[in-house]
Parts: structure tokens; C-alpha cells; sequence
């Protein structure tokens, strides 16, 4: 009984392992022999080449900038996306009416597809149909057209609009539960002993909600790490490449210039630094429970 | 109500409404720009739907995109309903060796970016002769669900008080017939959790459609809308744009209205594994 029972949890999980041997285990040591091989796209494998793949990332003069870019791109949209969505998330925790209302109107955009929100976006910021150039200079805030994507500055705040927007409701979400998992009487008891309501928020709401801070965190961090569809589609990397993320770098390796080796050793790069920003969070995250 | 009060209650409608506004009124204007006239579009005179009528009309057409699109999302919907409905059984009822290591490799996936995988996926569905191939792109597109699937069929099954299922063994039922009989409708919410979240991920996907196919014809639809908005030598036409981002948002928009509670589900599972 006990050895058939074994035998039949492995005949149900057996799916799932096949599954992820064939898609996830053998393109993952794929990658691997890719990146220490020389592997133009159309040629197929032409052999070993180790390390030229590796050198090479250092010598490629959009790496660099690429790496700065998106580190710049990641702490800007961090930054604003937590501290808005914890906004919304008390704007809405409590029980005024309409709170049902400005949830739903603050997490529709989630419900949108990236590449969708950018396309959208795409025609939201053109000069030709967009409306933010009539409405500005109708309130006589401007009197010229903005070029929203012309400068690289312009084209990095457009694109972080962009993504606040898009995600902030989801963010909100994740933070409300955790909000509402706090027990109204720990509230109660912090009044009653004369805190107030900054307080409050500094001492029971933010330690209480470090799980769910936490989450919200890995997600937005990791999320803008890899960052392609917004800047493919709205940017496409300009202008003069100032917008070009590491994963577009990927892209533009294998599938711009043909070279599967060199996008397979900036692949493998990016893997390792997520790992071990990933077993970082997860260890002060686990510390500090 | 005191003076106080009123005030904050104010202040509180005007805040939380001016926000409401700039988050609804990039989707209100898609919606508008995308029936509104206008030169330089297929919409030349008073409202009506030529941009949609570019659309229908552009390369292999909208409903052949539309089609595309429709046939990858219910395949991953269903590949990733197969998997994690009889794997989130066995990790949930079932002891067996290398469970615990099985299960934290399908939890794995998360931590590999797609674009690591997307290069050695793209050779070796070309060795399969699954490359440019909406079916290949359906299983990768179930693998990046996986995750979340196994990990939330794995808490739905535990969730079944155990009772249940012995009493139905006791009267004759093998495990085929709990999972199939008794199990399916007790962890219904969870597949439909499961469901949603894989049709979204795979209808809005942008990067493993636009690197594993090429063919034209084969496109879904943000990767054809994405390049329409490449073509025409320049001149983007905006409109017809915004059209297709009003298809691709509309079976979104229904679905969040039809299953909101599973939505929030699913994100209390995610402040769960925090």
C-alpha cells in the first residue's frame, strides 16, 4: 500500500517533472554551452569558443551604458511605485463610500497587457493624435508642443509615467491585503496610549506590512531589472540608444546581429546577478520575520 | 459633522478622485482615439469605426491575428490546467522521492529571466520543429505559468479537509476517480484563478511571440499591432493603433469584470508567499 501510494504521487507529479526537464532544466544548461560557444544564429553551434563570448560583453560599447541605464531606470521606478501604491492602498483601506469605486478606477490599467499600456501610450505621447499637448496648452501651461519621447530624459520619464501608471493598482492590491491583515484593536490600543496618526504609521503600520512591503519590492525590482516590452515598443532604445535596457541588448545580440553565443553569455551574466539579488532579498526578508 | 471633519472628507474626495481621473483617462482617451476623427487616420469624417476597418483589412487581417491570439491563450490555459491540476494533487496528497526538489525547481522558474531562456528555447524548439509554431508557443508560454499554477492548485488541494476524500476511498473509489469526481469540484476556484491568470499572461505577451514565430501570418495580436505601427514607410497610423489596443484591452476588461473575486485571490496567494 505504502509503495503503491509512492508509485501514484509520482504518476501524478510525472507531467509536470517531464515538463520542466524538456522546457526549463535542458534550455537552462542549453545556455550554458551557448554562451561558451561561438553560435551565429543561422550557422548553428560552430564549437568552443570559451571565453570569447564572456570577453566580449565587456568590450561591447552598449554593455555598459545598457547596465547604468537600467540600474537608473529600476531605483526611479522603485522608488515611485512603492511609495504611490502605498498611498493608494490607504486611500483606499478604509470604509468612506466610494472607496470600491477609486480601487477598481486605480487597478484597471493592471488589467491591460504591457505591450498593449505601451502601444497605448505610443499614441498618448505623439504629437500627431495625443492629448496631452492640446490640454497643456489649452490650461496655458505650455505654449510648445512636448517632445515626450525626444530627449533621453524626457524619453526615461515618459516611459517611468508609463509603467507607474500600469502598475501601481497591482501594487496597491498586494499592499491593501496585507493593510487588512493588520487587526484594527492594535490601532485601537496605539490611540488610546496617545499615538497619532504619523505615529502610528511609523510603528505599527510599517513593520506589519514588511511582508507584503517586501513582496512588492522583489516584484517591482525584479520586474524593471528586465524591463523590454516598454522601451521596444515605445522607445525602441532611443534616442541614440539612451534607452536601451540590458534585455534589449539580449535581443538586439541574437536577433539584430545574429549572434546567439553573445546573447547566450549576457543572458547567463544577467541570470547570475538576479540570483544573487534574489537570495539577498529573500535572506533579509527571511531575517527580518 | 464637524468642521474638521468635513474638511477632511473633502479633501479626501478631491484626492482620491483627481487620482481616479489620471488613471482612467489614458484608457477613456484610447477608447475615444480610436472612433474620433482624424487627418491622418482612416477616420476622416465625424465618428465611426475605419480605423477598426483598417485593421480587418491589414496584412493577414485582424480576425486571423485575432484567431492566433485566441488559439495560443486557451492552449496554455489548458496545458497549465492539465499540469497543475494532477501536480498540484501529487505535491498536496502525495509523499514520493524527490518531491520537495521537484517542487522547488517548477518555483525555480521564476528566478530565470525570460530572456535567459528565450535563446536556448528558440534553438531547441527549432531542433523540435516547433519553432514559428503557435502550438511551441503555447507550452513556453505554460512554462512561465507554472509557478504560480502548481503553487496554487499545490494550496488548494490542501485546503480539501482530507475526510472527503478517505470516505469516498472507502466506498470503492480509487485516486483516478477522488481527482476526477470529487477533487475537480472542490478546487474549482483555483483552477479558475489558474485559468485567468494564464489566458492574461498569454494573450498579452509580447517577447516569446515576437522571437519564437516570424511568419506574418502566424502573429499575435501585439506583436501584429506593434508592428503596424512600424510599417507604413514612417507615417504611423495612430488610429488604427489605438483600435488594436482597444481589441487587445476589451476580453481583459470583460474578464476582470466577470471574475474580480479570483483576481484578488490570486494576489492573496502572492502576499501569502511573501
Amino acid at each position: 500500500m505504502r509503495y503503491s501510494r509512492k508509485l501514484t504521487g509520482a504518476a501524478y507529479a510525472a507531467p509536470v517533472a517531464l515538463f520542466v526537464l524538456v522546457f526549463f532544466v535542458a534550455p537552462l544548461l542549453l545556455v550554458g554551452r551557448m554562451s561558451a560557444s561561438d553560435w551565429p544564429l543561422l550557422a548553428g553551434d560552430l564549437g568552443v569558443n570559451l571565453p570569447d563570448n564572456y570577453t566580449a560583453i565587456g568590450d561591447n560599447r552598449l554593455f555598459w551604458p545598457a547596465v547604468g541605464f537600467t540600474l537608473k531606470y529600476t531605483g526611479i521606478v522603485v522608488v515611485i511605485l512603492v511609495g504611490l501604491s502605498l498611498g493608494l492602498a490607504m486611500l483606499v483601506s478604509g470604509t468612506r463610500k466610494g472607496t470600491g469605486f477609486f480601487r477598481t478606477a486605480y487597478f484597471l490599467p493592471t488589467t491591460l497587457g504591457l505591450a498593449s499600456a505601451s502601444l497605448l501610450f505610443f499614441g498618448f505621447y505623439s504629437p500627431s493624435i495625443g492629448p496631452l499637448d492640446p490640454i497643456l496648452q489649452g490650461l496655458g501651461i505650455t505654449d510648445e508642443p512636448i517632445s515626450w519621447l525626444g530627449t533621453p530624459n524626457m524619453a526615461l520619464f515618459s516611459t517611468v509615467v508609463l509603467i507607474v501608471w500600469k502598475f501601481a493598482g497591482f501594487f496597491m492590491i498586494i499592499l491593501l491585503v496585507g493593510l487588512q491583515a493588520i487587526p484594527p484593536d492594535v490601532y485601537e490600543a496605539a490611540r488610546l496610549d496617545g499615538a497619532g496618526r504619523w505615529q502610528a504609521f511609523v510603528h505599527i503600520t510599517l513593520p506589519l506590512l514588511r511582508p507584503a512591503l517586501g513582496l512588492v519590492l522583489i516584484l517591482s525590482i525584479t520586474g524593471s531589472l528586465l524591463a523590454f516590452d516598454q522601451f521596444f515598443i515605445l522607445t525602441k532604445g532611443g534616442p541614440d540608444n539612451s534607452t536601451v535596457t540590458v534585455v534589449q541588448l539580449i535581443y538586439r545580440e541574437a536577433f539584430q546581429r545574429f549572434d546567439l553565443g553573445a546573447a547566450a553569455a549576457i543572458s547567463v551574466v544577467v541570470l547570475l546577478a538576479l540570483l544573487v539579488l534574489n537570495i539577498a532579498q529573500f535572506r533579509s526578508l527571511r531575517r527580518d520575520q | 459633522m464637524t468642521r474638521r471633519g468635513v474638511w477632511n472628507t473633502t479633501s479626501y474626495y478631491v484626492l482620491a478622485g483627481g487620482l481616479a481621473v489620471l488613471f482612467l483617462f489614458p484608457l477613456v482617451w484610447t477608447g475615444y482615439a480610436s472612433v474620433a476623427p482624424h487627418g491622418a487616420t482612416n477616420q476622416q469624417d465625424g465618428f465611426g469605426f475605419g480605423n477598426y476597418q483598417t485593421l480587418l483589412e491589414y496584412d493577414s487581417g485582424l480576425l486571423r491575428y485575432l484567431w492566433n491570439s485566441t488559439y495560443v491563450s486557451l492552449l496554455t490555459v489548458l496545458f497549465t490546467l492539465l499540469l497543475s491540476f494532477v501536480g498540484g494533487y501529487a505535491f498536496a496528497r502525495f509523499k514520493f522521492p524527490g518531491r520537495d526538489t521537484l517542487f522547488l525547481l517548477t518555483i525555480a522558474i521564476l528566478m530565470v529571466p525570460y530572456s535567459t531562456l528565450l535563446i536556448p528555447l528558440y534553438t531547441q524548439l527549432g531542433d523540435i520543429g516547433l519553432r514559428n509554431s503557435l502550438f511551441g508557443l503555447s507550452l513556453v508560454l505554460t512554462l512561465y505559468q507554472l509557478p504560480f499554477a502548481v503553487f496554487m492548485m499545490r494550496i488548494s488541494f490542501e485546503a480539501v479537509p482530507k475526510e472527503i476524500e478517505e470516505s469516498a476511498m472507502v466506498d470503492g473509489c480509487g485516486s483516478m476517480g477522488v481527482l476526477t469526481r470529487i477533487m475537480l469540484f472542490a478546487v474549482w476556484p483555483g483552477l479558475i484563478t489558474v485559468g485567468l491568470f494564464s489566458f492574461l499572461a498569454a494573450w498579452n505577451d509580447f517577447i516569446a511571440p515576437l522571437i519564437l514565430v516570424s511568419d506574418a501570418d502566424k502573429a499575435v495580436l501585439p506583436v501584429a499591432i506593434a508592428n503596424l505601427r512600424q510599417q507604413s514607410m514612417g507615417a504611423v497610423d495612430f488610429g488604427a493603433t489605438q483600435a488594436g489596443v482597444v481589441v487587445m484591452a476589451l476580453p481583459c476588461l470583460v474578464l476582470f469584470a466577470l471574475l474580480q473575486r479570483h483576481y484578488v485571490r490570486g494576489f492573496m496567494s502572492g502576499a501569502i508567499k511573501g
